[in-house]
């Protein structure tokens, strides 16, 4: 049953992906997206990660990709408007593309497998466990990363800002 | 195992009816209120009193012509009511309706799923509900639409932030976030409410704009916007989509009542009654009347108080309701600290 979940998940995850990229339409990319990330949160519920399932449903799937939407149909971007790019570098595109592929390759081609995929603790990805492990073993790397979202928005705030004179 | 699947199944069924049934007449119920604060006599005609209006209601939408417009994206365009209405529905699945019925020995919770993550199961359902705004108003191809769907996400995932910050005080007190937990805990009277009026006010507003409710009710503007985001729908379409207000405005309430209200709990009650079944029936009814009352009170706000305008609205948001959550989320962390809840 759960293997059956799994290979469907995967399987939706990497064709959706795959049409984020070959889709005319950006606005149809965003919503393959969409369908990806939805996906990749039905993978951490395999793995027992509901926190993170919900989290990564609520911010990356709720929140970062609206906003993605929203300027796309501000820009209002179609397959007219788009620049077209030379068939130089869209070989050059294609070459890079096709050895990032081969080195991937070759370099997972030996590798060991890691595997059962699922965790030895069942209670690993509840929010008791994580909170505790943020809260204590890495307190420091924890506190520092929030200071720089703190940055980034303050820094998106003062960029947005009219200026004044 | 299986009676439990059974009851489970039966549970959701019975559920997934009352929340039709309650949306269905909240349609009726908003019409009375609003011929009641205004002096008039509202529907009459289909029925004793009107209460066959939501049939006829529901009949007139199937029969309308079915208009998709020619140069919009078809898929696309039935997509977005189907989003509005699946997303509408899904929330109530980790709302405990009551407390455990026991049948033959064995007790059955009134409650779908008990994830131990309920309160972010709502807020992600919620936050997926904007797409089904926002692909319609795309997908129509029509420039109010489009504007209509900007002014509802853009409201929406500002008011989302608020909640949430509203949310975390109540969680940091309750210290769970499985929604079951949070109800049990305000057994005997001991209501949320009484802790944190200044997160309930904050929550409320928010409902009130995740909803697109009056005073927020920017989306839909005659005068700027024609019908906003649904202007190009038609028949059953566009009635999915003023369908999902009415079931959102239900499991706000619900989401409210639970939260705030103590969910099923009722004060005093338990020293009258000792069969636990009919104990947590009544619960559940007890639960319903506080959930009706939201309903009113919604429908209450909608024929009293004008709209914003859009500026106000982001301003209340982001510079009144945001600074005022953070602060309650201080105050309550101090007051825990103070009184030794947390060392």
């Amino acid at each position: 049953m759960t293997l059956s979940i799994f290979y469907f998940l995967s399987f939706l995850a990497i064709l959706s992906a795959l049409m984020v990229v070959v889709s005319k339409n950006p606005i149809h990319s965003v919503l393959y997206l969409i369908i990806t990330f939805f996906a990749i949160a039905g993978h951490y519920v395999l793995l027992n990660a509901q926190f993170l399932a919900a989290v990564h449903v609520i911010v990356y799937a709720g929140a970062i990709m609206v906003l993605f939407l929203y300027v796309i149909m501000m820009l209002n971007l179609n397959a007219e408007v788009e620049p077209h790019k030379s068939v130089w570098l869209k070989s050059a595109a294609t070459v890079a593309g096709g050895t990032l592929m081969v080195v991937l390759v070759g370099a997972l081609r030996t590798s060991a497998s890691v595997g059962s995929p699922l965790p030895a603790d069942a209670n690993i990805g509840l929010i008791k466990t994580l909170g505790k492990t943020l809260y204590k073993d890495f307190m420091l790397p924890f506190e520092i990363s929030s200071i720089l979202f703190l940055a980034a928005m303050v820094g998106a705030v003062m960029l947005g800002k009219k200026e004044t004179k | 195992m299986s009676s439990a699947l059974i009851f489970t199944t039966i549970l959701i069924i019975v559920i997934f009816t009352i929340t039709l049934v309650i949306a269905m007449y909240s349609t009726y119920g908003e019409r009375k209120v609003a011929a009641f604060l205004q002096d008039r006599i509202g529907p009459n005609r289909a029925g004793p009193f009107g209460i066959l209006q939501p049939m006829a209601d529901g009949v007139k939408m199937f029969m309308k012509e079915e208009i998709i417009p020619d140069m919009s994206n078809k898929w696309l365009f039935i997509l977005g009511p189907c989003i509005a209405m699946t997303t509408a529905l899904m929330t109530s699945a980790v709302i405990p309706w009551g407390n455990s019925l026991s049948i033959g020995g064995e007790s059955y919770s009134l409650q779908v799923t008990d994830v131990n993550i309920g309160i972010l199961y709502i807020f992600g359902v919620v936050s997926i509900g904007v797409y089904g705004i926002m692909i319609g108003g795309w997908a129509s191809n029509n420039k109010y639409s489009l504007m209509g769907a900007l002014r509802a996400s853009s409201q929406m995932i500002s008011y989302e932030v608020a909640m949430g910050l509203a949310i975390i005080a109540l969680v940091m007190m309750t210290g769970t976030l499985s929604v079951k937990e949070i109800a049990a805990q305000q057994s005997g009277g001991n209501w949320n409410v009484i802790y944190q009026p200044l997160g309930f006010i904050i929550f409320l507003v928010c409902a009130f704009a995740e909803c697109n409710r009056t005073p927020f009710d920017l989306p839909e503007c005659e005068t700027e916007l024609v019908g906003g985001y649904h202007t190009e729908y038609s028949s059953m379409k566009l009635g999915f989509y003023l369908f999902a207000e009415y079931i959102n405005m239900f499991i706000s309430s619900a989401v409210i009542s639970t939260l705030y209200f103590g969910g099923y709990n009722m004060p005093f009650i338990a020293r009258f009654i000792s069969d636990p079944n009919l104990l947590t029936l009544l619960g559940t009814a007890f639960l319903f009347a506080k959930i009706l009352f939201f309903i009113f009170f919604f429908m209450w706000i909608r024929w009293t108080i004008p709209r914003f305008r859009y500026d106000q609205l982001m301003n209340l948001g982001w510079k009144g309701l945001i600074p005022l959550s953070i602060a309650n989320i201080f105050i309550t962390a101090l007051i825990m600290w103070l009184t030794g809840k947390v060392s």
